[in-house]
């Protein structure tokens, strides 16, 4: 038995230790804003906070982050307007949407480590969060809106 | 009011305790939809009044205007506005009920959307392809939203014994202002609902001089918020109770079969609960599965974990020999001859022959994969001979009759609900994993939800065609271009319908070959033959990226065989305003539009490239080691131009620094989703240029995922992308947005990159030619 906190919530799994987190978190808890896209950790869709640090949930194992806590989007804000949310609707990033859970983990773990970037620490710190769609401008000017408040 | 149905009949993605609140407020008097009330012709008639026709009643299905479909009001005045057509990015799940909004005076804080199932019969085609939506939907948006209004009002005028042209609806409530008196919608709904559809000759559209959304600022996206907390419902993203997780192990090259497998080691995995094959169609099979060997369990992390212990023996088949070296070259060797006559004005020979000076171009673009975010998904229950799925599919209608036709059950017991698509790009338009889902729901007796890993979406896709295009252009001693032979070369999406398609399809010679709209003298564009040897299909702008990379490239050479500015070059090619006349084309296909309302306009085509020379700043000074480069494409009967400004470093390094983009789509309606396109184009464009090649060697595909097939990541994005959007007369017939941003940025990418270091890019991708 694995114990594990998920968005404040102390949970039990008794199943394979090695489940990628990813898959606990939506097939398991029903929690499905973490998104699966690549499975390799090479595209960010599927970014979690686990205690301060942006983790990529398709390659981190259950066994991985007990005793540690884990925030996902759905946990991010209680009533979902974390200064990157917000910026999120400000600046109309999404397209289709599907990546955008991932780039607003990635983008509130940047501003917990570094809360004034600039544009290209803004570019570099998203570079591993892959938005097919093509919607990198507004995610730059939201996470440097979310950042500045300008 | 029920102008219109039963929301819960309705059923899409909107969430069950949403559809609830709707239905407890009470007046959704059912009005027996079945079938009786929804037009069932294509209802070409009814555009009589249109300003333009469109190649709308054309589609399966055609077009339903019949409000009582479409547009539902609660006695609280919410309005619920069905969209019909998948939304995957483009924003149209917003655009089109918001036209309806605009006509029928709704306040948009008070529309809910809800998203129709797959049923053509009951609101016309919804493929959500081809860049058509709101092409083919404008107009009767306006009208269902239009007869939505007059019975509101006609309802409003009853109540108050007035005539009904006293009365007028004004943001969400009817007024009579000869006396002050109000009503609103809410309260009008029960007695609106009892009107009789008005007819649509007698409609009266807004004047769009009093639009308050169309054409107008920032409507956000309707999911914007939902999508922000992680609430929006993609493909697997909805669950059943006792749902299972599949993934299959499929064959991989394209035609072969299982032979055999053991599943020994897969079923001894922590959470695998099932290994069975599941049935293939020989290819060319449409859109039916390959079939393979699918592991069940009870997450998908196991059945993944599964799959990695099968062994499986495949038989290939004929396509075991494809590789994509030899075929490049094939491909090339083909395009040197004569081919297929598509397109002939003059006598290209004797004008070549007759020539000053031959430049001769030879392009050669891969195969592509959509790699879509989201890989294919969809959840299928079937029970009692019914079928209900959860799939994200561009096509919820075709969907419907392939899962029936292959289940051997009536569409009527087939439901498809559409949750947003996390990208299509043309990929979802098959419904291939959806038919997967059903089929092993069918066999398990239990809600199955098949996942698509990221190697499965690039290895067992419909990729985008492999391409070899030649031109041969004909300077007189003047330097004025005389004649212009385009072989293009390319297996056609036909082969994934029928064996032996050699030749490209009218839908494909129709984008960017025989519409080639420059004013030369003698023009031949032919077709030589190429076989398929994997499964082909559509990929966003499709047979556009080839032409406009060669035929704008070729540009770019004739400019600096010439001495010649790009942009002049452009300009002088496409000639002088006219509509380009394209009387030697047996099938000249204008992407299913009457060439009446879409003719090919190189007064359109000319101001694109104008407005973007302007806005961009073509001709400015630039840094030592930069270049700018331009190109123009009609593409989807819209019209774009592309300026990119590069710079190539050390190593190769390439820098984009800025990209413009000017388009003419028409009349538009939500200006902030054509920037967002825009803007999308220019990546997937900077990615396919820079990066984008599937090869094949012995019939598999090489590539698997994001590290050996990358896409371009923000680092590398442009630094400022720039949409200017060319004002178009509110009547102007609406064009596509969704794919036409991307044909003309990877040959202004390339022309640029000459212009920085006169190095001339012939073949995508980029990858290292830079670098030496």
């Amino acid at each position: 038995m694995i114990k594990v906190k998920v968005n404040g919530q102390q949970r039990d799994w008794d199943g394979d230790p090695d489940l990628p987190l990813l898959w606990y978190l939506r097939d398991e808890i029903g929690l499905t804003g973490t998104k699966f896209a690549c499975g390799q950790a090479l595209c960010g869709a599927c970014t979690v906070i686990v205690d301060k640090q942006a983790v990529r949930a398709c390659i981190t194992s259950v066994s991985d982050v007990v005793n540690r806590e884990i925030t996902t989007i759905e946990g991010l804000h209680p009533t979902g307007d974390h200064a990157v949310q917000k910026a999120w609707r400000q600046v109309n990033v999404p397209q289709c949407g599907f990546c955008q859970a991932g780039q607003i983990m990635q983008a509130a773990a940047l501003l917990m480590e570094n809360p004034k970037p600039s544009h290209d620490q803004i570019r570099e710190a998203m570079a591993g969060n892959i938005c097919r769609c093509g919607c990198y401008q507004r995610i730059e000017n939201a996470v440097h809106l979310a950042s500045t408040g300008v | 009011m029920n102008i219109i149905t039963n929301p819960d009949k309705l059923r899409g993605i909107e969430r069950r305790v949403q559809v609830e609140k709707i239905s407890r407020r009470g007046v959704l008097k059912g009005l027996g939809i079945a079938g009786g009330l929804v037009l069932a012709a294509p209802v070409m008639s009814r555009h009589a009044f249109a300003k333009y026709q469109t190649g709308a009643g054309q589609m399966p299905h055609g077009t339903v205007v019949d409000p009582r479909v479409f547009v539902a009001i609660a006695s609280d005045g919410t309005v619920t506005i069905v969209a019909h057509r998948a939304e995957m990015g483009t924003g149209v799940r917003t655009s089109l009920p918001l036209i309806v909004a605009e006509e029928m005076e709704a306040d948009w804080s008070r529309v809910k959307v809800q998203q129709a199932h797959g049923d053509e019969v009951k609101f016309g085609n919804q493929d959500t392809d081809g860049s058509r939506s709101t092409r083919h939907y404008l107009q009767p948006m306006r009208e269902i939203g239009a007869s939505a209004r007059t019975m509101l009002e006609t309802a409003a005028a009853k109540r108050w014994g007035v005539p009904a042209a006293e009365v007028k609806a004004v943001n969400h409530e009817v007024v009579h202002s000869a006396t002050s008196r109000r009503l609103g919608f809410g309260e009008l709904a029960a007695d609106a609902a009892k009107e009789s559809v008005p007819s649509v000759e007698g409609l009266k559209l807004k004047d769009p001089k009093n639009f308050r959304y169309l054409g107008k600022g920032q409507i956000g996206i309707v999911d914007l918020r939902d999508i922000t907390i992680g609430t929006a419902q993609f493909g697997g993203d909805v669950t059943l109770p006792g749902t299972k997780y599949a993934v299959i192990a499929r064959p991989p090259v394209t035609g072969g079969k299982l032979k055999s497998f053991d599943a020994t080691a897969a079923m001894k995995v922590s959470g695998v609960e099932k290994v069975m094959e599941v049935q293939g169609w020989p290819w060319p099979s449409k859109f039916q599965p390959v079939g393979g060997v699918a592991v069940i369990a009870r997450n998908t992390g196991a059945a993944i974990k599964g799959r990695d212990a099968l062994k499986i023996v495949w038989d290939d088949g004929p396509n075991g020999k494809y590789e994509s070296t030899a075929y490049r070259a094939q491909l090339e060797e083909a395009a040197r001859k004569p081919g297929l006559v598509v397109r002939k004005e003059g006598d290209v020979d004797a004008a070549l022959k007759g020539a000053d000076k031959v430049i001769v171009g030879e392009y050669y673009l891969p195969h592509l994969a959509h790699v879509a975010m989201e890989p294919p998904v969809a959840l299928a229950n079937v029970k009692d001979g019914r079928c209900e799925i959860w799939a994200p599919v561009q096509s919820p209608g075709g969907t419907r009759e392939d899962v029936a036709k292959t289940l051997g059950i009536p569409q009527e017991n087939v439901t498809v609900n559409v949750t947003l698509l996390g990208g299509g790009f043309g990929r979802k338009s098959k419904c291939d994993f959806a038919i997967e889902a059903a089929l092993l729901s069918k066999a398990i007796g239990a809600p199955v939800k098949v996942q698509w890993t990221r190697e499965d979406d690039v290895r067992n896709g419909f990729l985008h065609t492999v391409s070899a295009e030649r031109i041969e252009a004909g300077l007189d001693k003047s330097g004025k271009v005389v004649a212009w032979r385009h072989r293009s070369v390319a297996p056609s999406i036909a082969s994934t319908f029928a064996p032996n398609a050699l030749h490209q399809a009218p839908f494909e010679l129709g984008m960017g070959l025989i519409d080639m709209p420059f004013e030369i003298a003698n023009i031949q564009c032919e077709n030589p033959e190429a076989a398929a040897h994997t499964r082909t299909g559509w990929f966003r702008a499709v047979s556009n990226i080839p032409r406009a990379f060669a035929v704008q490239s070729m540009v770019g050479e004739l400019a600096h065989a010439t001495n010649r500015d790009q942009k002049d070059m452009l300009l002088e090619l496409i000639g002088s305003p006219r509509i380009v006349k394209l009387d030697s084309v047996k099938d000249p296909w204008n992407y299913g539009e009457p060439y009446e309302s879409y003719p090919i306009d190189t007064a359109r085509l000319r101001r694109v490239v104008e407005v973007v020379a302007d806005k961009g700043g073509w001709g400015r000074a630039v840094p030592k080691g930069h270049g700018l480069g331009i190109a123009a494409h009609r593409s989807f009967v819209s019209y774009i131009a592309t300026i990119v400004e590069v710079s190539v470093g050390e190593k190769g390094k390439l820098v984009v620094h800025r990209v413009d983009t000017a388009i003419d789509c028409g009349t538009f309606v939500n200006p902030e989703r054509i920037e967002s396109q825009i803007e999308g184009a220019a990546i997937m464009g900077l990615s396919l240029a820079k990066y984008g090649e599937i090869t094949f060697k012995d019939g598999k595909v090489q590539q698997g995922n994001f590290d050996d097939f990358p896409v371009i990541r923000m680092d590398e994005a442009p630094r400022i992308t720039h949409v200017h959007i060319v004002p178009a007369d509110a009547d102007a017939p609406p064009s596509g947005v969704g794919e036409p941003g991307v044909p003309p940025f990877a040959p202004a990418l390339i022309n640029a990159i000459f212009a920085a270091t006169g190095k001339r890019i012939r073949a995508l991708p980029i990858g290292k030619q830079l670098e030496t």
